[in-house]
């Protein structure tokens, strides 16, 4: 049966990465490492339960397009104009010195130049999800290595587009060029250059208009059925509407999803969309780099090793010095050039689609597309490992003085879950000292109101740890839980302790158990909601009876202490006795009652004597008394 | 006629005969504006803004309060450690106080006989408020000889009275008076 089929290969497939990545990670080799190897596993040339899969890793390589959307959902559109120096001048430099040198050695050893150059631009390509995966895993994607390694791939997606029409050209003695586009037809083949250029161009302001008009109103309706699978589902439609849309006009699907991402960058819901795609992604990118293992054919490695290793060799080593030279040229230092160089120093995924593509074409011979293939599938395969290398034998961590001077304004970074009457007091007050403050509100109407007075807000169930990751609660110091019902903030509250033990966590407590129920889950400080209003309210209530404001407000202070105090004092009660606990609250509030009582009569004793008491007017009258005495004595003795 | 600024501090004027007494004395009398620090900032939050402009808009600066631990209650502190701010007090662009006639306000517990170099305190109470006049000269405010009133643990009613006179009396002659003599 059709779906007993499914079941089992998706069973293989989940096998193969439940078992292998976890050891990959141990060993510190990488998930992509873990996922490579599993493939060959599982793959017909270990076990033979999978098949080379061109349809498993066609499927696959929407994670690939995932992957690029979310990258997108963390870059701000200005960001973007920031990078276009370093998109434009590095990633066209790399894509054409490495095209040309390759092309040229390709010719040395005997390739036809028409041929060599197809073989230079599909060697130009590296892989985006192999790259942005391991410098992910690394922590590395906002480093000045990630950021330029992040540009040239970004080059490369472009490129992609020329690339594809500039192959069939190459065929030029075999003039019957086969009209086939990869992932088969477009729309637009039938048309003219300039047409399709028009057609391009108004898929790209199709997807930035539809992005701010369409999808915002979206997201807030969807978010307001609080239905979370629905929410999912918009989600996933819009990156496969995307992807779709940018196929119909030859655009590479991942560049469009890229986009797509950019436009919601800036959207209160990027966070809870980041999260609901996240979890796809990364088992379509696992399946990805399965297929890609399972794909590689021992048959042609075994016949021809000494070919393979040298184009495999050859062209990392190519890749990296010229990737080399220019992140030098654009002043990285050594080490961070270095770290880009070996990131992209294999063959991306894209040249399997232009291997096939150009095959078809009559630009390459089948025997050669088999020898390219298995070599880029291992090229892949030495990234982890040089990765590896490269941590172990380069001293010193990546990026420098600049890394360090990003820690710490990100360390700083407070998460307020839940932006109600108290939260947003709190928001107000650190924005106002300006601390960087990342909200999460679940409800879809306050958010909207809110938007209105200027916040930045993020959409969201601050119960799922996979939001507050999205949030940063890695990078964030401190996480304050506002929330007004019980039952959730406690949820938070639990859930940070488990999942961020570094981050602090300040949480509003309903009351007085609540509070020992917070304590209880793990929270840093808690505040009682009620408990500063209610004492402020009690110090305007004896001001109206004519008390002085610093003695009332000095008896509010007081009363905080001991409330404190006794909250203290009867934690541990609690626990052993609930009669024993009413029984010390009742002796605790006659205490307070005394010490309170003691403060407001004029105080003829105990704590305020220093502010003009009577006991030292009493003894002033004494020592006068007793000079006055020695003074009549001795006149008197006169 | 001069408008008098009074910073009056006092943390428990309940308690306090003489100076509630002496603040009643000078509360209704024109171009005198009575501002009660413990009352204005019982959490010790004192608005810099708004007292500078206070102080900008009288022509006389008057602080009274008890003498606590030969010094003033602590608000004084912060009052003058916030509001007189280099810039705006003292150094080269601070004149906010150039000239105004600074007067010290203060109640004694012990008579004047213990503020003698042979007494019970060792200084004059004019010694001991020195640091308020290296202030005030510093923001090259006129120093006034202080009002002092002794004995204020011993004051009987008919001495409270006059002394809250001679305190209003003071003060009109601040307010009224002709050029006067920069004590001190």
């Amino acid at each position: 049966m059709a779906a007993d089929g499914f079941l089992v290969s998706a069973a293989t497939y989940l096998g193969a990465a439940v078992v292998s990545v976890p050891i990959a990670q141990r060993l510190g080799l990488g998930s992509v490492l873990g996922y490579l190897v599993a493939g060959v596993v599982v793959g017909p040339a270990v076990l033979g339960l999978v098949a080379a899969g061109e349809d498993v890793r066609h499927v696959a390589e929407f994670g690939v397009v995932m992957m690029l959307f979310l990258v997108g959902l963390e870059v701000q559109p200005s960001k973007l104009w920031q990078m276009r120096g370093g998109v434009f001048g590095l990633g066209g430099l790399q894509v054409g010195a490495t095209a040309a040198v390759v092309a040229g050695l390709a010719i040395l050893l005997g390739t036809d130049p028409r041929a060599a150059v197809a073989i230079g631009l599909i060697a130009a390509m590296s892989s985006t999800a192999i790259v942005l995966q391991a410098l992910k895993e690394k922590g590395l994607l906002k480093s000045p290595a990630g950021e330029t390694s992040f540009s040239i791939l970004l080059f490369q997606d472009i490129s992609v587009i020329p690339i594809l029409a500039v192959i069939p050209l190459l065929a030029a003695g075999h003039a019957a060029g086969v009209e086939a586009g990869h992932g088969g037809g477009t729309l637009i083949d039938d048309l003219p250059g300039w047409a399709s250029a028009l057609a391009v161009l108004a898929a790209v302001a199709l997807i930035i208009a539809a992005g701010r008009l369409v999808m915002r109103p979206l997201f807030r309706v969807m978010a307001r059925t609080r239905m979370r699978e629905v929410f999912t589902a918009t989600a996933l439609l819009l990156v496969a509407g995307t992807a779709l849309l940018m196929q119909a006009v030859g655009l590479s699907p991942a560049l469009g999803a890229f986009l797509a991402g950019v436009v919601l960058a800036d959207s209160e819901f990027r966070h809870e969309i980041e999260t609901d795609i996240e979890p796809f992604k990364g088992l379509l990118l696992g399946l990805f780099f399965i297929s890609v293992g399972a794909g590689i054919q021992m048959g042609v490695i075994v016949d021809s090793p000494l070919a393979i290793a040298g184009i495999v060799a050859g062209v990392v080593v190519v890749k990296a010095a010229i990737l080399f030279l220019l992140a030098r040229s654009a002043r990285l230092q050594s080490r961070d050039a270095l770290l880009t160089a070996i990131a992209l120093s294999q063959i991306g995924e894209f040249a399997f689609v232009l291997i096939a593509f150009a095959g078809q074409n009559g630009v390459l011979d089948a025997g050669t597309g088999g020898l390219l293939t298995a070599s880029v599938a291992l090229s892949m395969l030495t990234t982890p490992l040089l990765l590896i290398a490269f941590d172990r034998l380069v001293p010193g961590r990546a990026g420098g003085e600049d890394r360090a001077a990003d820690d710490i304004s990100e360390r700083n970074r407070v998460i307020i879950a839940g932006f109600g009457r108290m939260g947003q007091i709190v928001g107000r007050i650190l924005i106002g000292r300006g601390v960087p403050v990342t909200v999460l509100e679940h409800d879809a109407e306050q958010l909207e109101a809110l938007r209105r007075f200027g916040f930045t807000l993020y959409y969201g169930d601050a119960r799922r740890h996979d939001l507050l990751h999205a949030a940063g609660a890695e990078d964030a110091s401190l996480l304050v839980v506002a929330t007004d019902e019980k039952e959730t903030t406690t949820e938070i509250v639990e859930m940070a302790r488990r999942n961020f033990p570094g981050l602090k966590v300040v949480a509003r407590a309903f009351d007085r158990p609540h509070a020992y129920e917070l304590e209880a889950a793990g929270a840093d400080r808690i505040v009682r909601e009620t408990f500063a209003g209610g004492i402020e309210m009690g110090a305007e209530a004896l001001k109206e009876l004519g008390l002085p404001a610093f003695e009332a407000e000095r008896i509010g202070r007081i009363f905080r202490r001991h409330d404190i105090e006794a909250m203290e004092a009867m934690r541990e009660l609690r626990k052993l006795d609930r009669n024993a606990y009413g029984l010390a609250f009742r002796q605790r509030r006659e205490m307070l009652s005394r010490v309170l009582t003691r403060d407001i009569q004029t105080m003829r004793s105990g704590a305020d004597a220093g502010w003009d008491s009577e006991p030292i007017r009493e003894e002033v009258r004494e020592r006068v008394r007793a000079e006055e005495r020695k003074e009549t004595d001795s006149t008197s003795s006169r | 006629m001069r408008r008098i600024l009074v910073l009056f501090a006092h943390p428990a004027i309940r308690r306090s005969r003489l100076n509630r007494a002496m603040s009643e004395a000078v509360r209704d009398l024109e171009g005198v504006t009575l501002h009660d620090l413990y009352e204005a900032y019982p959490d010790f939050a004192v608005d810099v803004d708004a007292e500078q402009a206070l102080v900008d808009a009288h022509d006389v600066l008057v602080l009274q309060h008890p003498l606590f631990w030969y010094s003033a209650p602590a608000i004084v502190k912060e009052w003058i450690d916030l509001v007189l701010e280099h810039g705006w007090a003292y150094g080269r662009d601070g004149h906010h106080l150039d000239g105004k006639p600074w007067l010290q306000a203060v109640t004694v517990g012990g008579r004047e006989s213990a503020y003698a170099p042979d007494g019970l305190n060792r200084w004059s109470v004019e010694d001991l408020l020195r640091p308020f006049e290296a202030t005030a000269r510093l923001c090259r405010a006129d120093w006034q000889q202080p009002f002092v009133f002794h004995a204020a643990h011993l004051a009987e009613a008919g001495e409270i009275s006059t002394a809250a006179e001679r305190y209003r009396a003071r003060l009109i002659s601040l307010r009224d008076g002709a050029p006067m003599a920069a004590a001190g």
